[in-house]
């Protein structure tokens, strides 16, 4: 039974949790900003920018932690300019995240041909390399999926624990989710909905941005202007299938990843080769539909999700 | 700060904004060209000249204008209702992959109807893949944004199959593409010796009809109602999804069209990369015409000329031609800043 083959194999288990590592990232960012009431559809351009940004930091000399720090930043930047139309503005959160995702992934696509106007094929850099944690890793199968990742999977994993710490345990936390719930409350108490929100918005993309640098500074090695593919969309629908909570965000990325790395060593099984390779490609997309689908109806959605909120109206 | 709104906006107020914003995205784009080492005012002659400079440049512009204005279209029809259609692309490629089945061969018809039926199948194509997001959405809640983005991408896989598989041309020497279309199911050029098809004339018409839909009849009163307020529509007895539904058929129909009219009239068969991205473009080109049927032909002409031009000062002048993207990005998020203006003040505290 090839599927149980599959399954039993380490790399599996590590090209699963490899797969994940980004969608956490930038799913957490996504969690962040709609907590706060405010849809990111900008995600998608800026896992672009944070995916170009670090690389190039790192290409040009700064170190690899030094990269993840610049794309973040660029990434911030982007949520600065997205949050600054959409909340104290109130501008259609769908039209400025979709011109936000326009924006910064031309703007990658320009920088990259400026600043490397003859190279045919991208660069390399040294990405991050695994790191074995001893004893630990040496557990079969848990052990290489889990304990023998680069640190930037190890980083996923803790931002998953701070985000689910401070939006639950901490009053800055109640207060994010306040704002995307029921903001009025929030401004009787003499917080500021717009500065939680807009704070809210521009941690979430610097966090987006850092799962696009995971892409060129932990999985590939190069810049490719195609590479992140989607990859924001389904992060959208992940938060949904994760009822908007850390947690289980976590689960449904983790499991998405699971299916995505079977796809690959399912296409080069003897029945595989069979099927179109397009049919697998298509996995991730169709789950992700499927996943939409399925939570419908149970699905909590911040009920000040998308409502723009201005002082003194009611 | 907080908005205000303002009872009578002044003539300087609706002009100045807006005017504004385009100066600035005309700054931007001098100021990139600074940053590639070029003179700007150079770049911003050059981007002209290759958009509207000479009779070639204006056909290149024309034909390039031609599929934006179905998607833009289709996007400010979907829009209008708050129906966020984000698939355009992907209704685009179905119209595309329905045009090459009819148009190589599989039926034969006489020539008005042939391209009838070409353009009725597509269009039925496009329609049928917005179809299943939006009943996701009437009837289970599920957001489209999410569901025709990612349809994007599983309809370009599934075209890619395609042209791998069933629709390869056997005479294409490995490449993935498809047959061309039968002679007779080309769009004959409008004037003839000149480059552009009539692919552009259906445009225009579609732009038209789409106009008189929203102003002369109860569907495009329907649309209005749905888009400004769902819950006052279905108070006033409208049936929200029927509306929708409506406006799903009619929106994915006009983004296969330019799908129809790219094979059809430019092409004349498929391959992967029959749209640069057409498809997302159409939502600036619709917000830049405020979703305005006929602003639309406008703004497509416009955007389609920033591409033709920007493509052409590349060449010349050494900036990326990604410029374009940049700056048409830029003019949309400064664009709907401005318009806000024009109606709220800031106000401080």
């Amino acid at each position: 039974m090839e599927l149980f083959d599959i399954l039993m194999t380490a790399s599996f288990w590590a090209a699963a949790v490899r797969i994940a590592s980004p969608l956490i990232f930038a799913t957490m960012g996504e969690i962040i900003c709609e907590r706060a009431g405010v849809l990111n559809l900008g995600i998608e351009g800026i896992m672009v920018i944070g995916a170009f940004t670090g690389w190039m930091a790192v290409y040009s000399g700064t170190g690899l932690w030094g990269g993840v720090a610049v794309a973040m930043a660029a990434g911030m930047l982007f949520g600065l300019l997205h949050s600054v139309l959409t909340v104290p503005f109130g501008l259609s959160q769908h039209v400025v995240g979709l011109g936000i995702t326009l924006l910064a992934t031309s703007s990658a696509s320009f920088a990259y041909r400026l600043l490397l106007p003859e190279v045919t094929s991208p660069p390399r850099i040294v990405p991050f390399q695994p790191y074995e944690v001893p004893m630990l890793s040496e557990i079969p199968l848990i052990g290489p999926a889990l304990f023998a990742q680069t640190p930037m999977t190890y980083l996923a994993f803790a931002t998953v624990a701070v985000v689910a710490l401070v939006l639950y345990r901490t009053p800055l936390g109640l207060a994010v989710r306040a704002a995307g719930e029921n903001p009025s409350a929030v401004a009787s108490q003499g917080l500021s909905v717009t500065g939680l929100r807009m704070g809210a918005v521009i941690v979430g993309s610097g966090l987006m941005a850092v799962g696009g640098a995971f892409l060129t500074m932990s999985a590939f090695s190069s810049f490719f202007f195609e590479m992140v593919n989607g990859r924001g969309w389904i992060c959208i629908a992940l938060v949904v299938f994760g009822a908007w909570k850390p947690g289980k965000a976590l689960l449904g990325a983790l499991l998405f990843a699971a299916f995505d790395a079977l796809q690959v060593r399912l296409q080069q099984t003897p029945l595989g080769a069979q099927v179109p390779y397009q049919v697998f490609l298509m996995i991730p997309y169709v789950l992700s539909i499927l996943a939409l689908v399925l939570m419908s109806r149970r699905a909590e959605v911040p009920a000040a999700l998308m409502v723009p909120f201005n002082k003194g109206e009611r | 700060m907080r908005l205000e709104p303002v009872t009578a906006p002044t003539l300087a107020r609706t002009l100045g904004y807006p005017a504004l914003a385009i100066a600035l995205t005309v700054i931007l784009a001098s100021g990139l060209s600074l940053l590639a080492g070029a003179n700007p005012f150079a770049t911003l002659g050059l981007i002209i000249k290759g958009a509207v400079g000479s009779k070639f440049a204006l056909l290149e512009t024309l034909n390039r204008a031609t599929p934006l204005i179905f998607t833009g279209l289709a996007i400010a029809v979907a829009f209008k209702a708050k129906l966020w259609n984000i698939g355009a692309e992907a209704q685009l490629y179905a119209g595309a992959v329905v045009t090459v089945l009819l148009g190589t061969g599989a039926v034969g018809l006489p020539q008005p109807f042939f391209w009838v039926v070409m353009a009725g199948g597509a269009m039925l194509a496009g329609a049928l893949v917005l179809l299943g997001p939006v009943l996701l959405k009437t009837r289970l809640g599920v957001d489209e944004v999410v569901t025709t983005l990612l349809m994007n991408f599983i309809v370009l896989l599934f075209v890619s199959y395609l042209l791998e598989g069933p629709m390869k041309d056997p005479m294409g020497m490995g490449w993935p593409k498809s047959a061309a279309l039968l002679r007779e199911a080309r769009l004959p050029r409008i004037v003839p010796g000149l480059r552009l098809h009539w692919g552009f004339g259906l445009a225009l018409v579609s732009a038209g009809v789409v106009w008189l839909i929203q102003t002369k009849t109860t569907l495009g009163y329907e649309i209005r109602a749905v888009g400004l307020n769902k819950e006052a529509a279905r108070f006033a007895g409208i049936s929200v999804s029927r509306v929708l539904v409506l406006t799903a058929l009619l929106s994915g129909g006009l983004a296969a069209l330019a799908g129809f009219s790219e094979v059809a009239g430019l092409k004349g068969n498929l391959t992967l990369d029959l749209s640069p991205g057409f498809g997302y473009t159409g939502i600036i080109v619709a917000m830049l015409a405020l979703l305005h049927p006929l602003g639309v032909v406008v703004s497509a002409l416009f955007v389609a000329g920033i591409f033709v031009g920007a493509d052409s000062m590349s060449r010349a002048a050494g900036v990326p031609s990604y410029i374009a993207d940049i700056l048409l990005a830029s003019a949309l998020l400064l664009m709907v800043l401005a318009i806000l203006l024009t109606r709220f003040r800031v106000v401080r505290g």
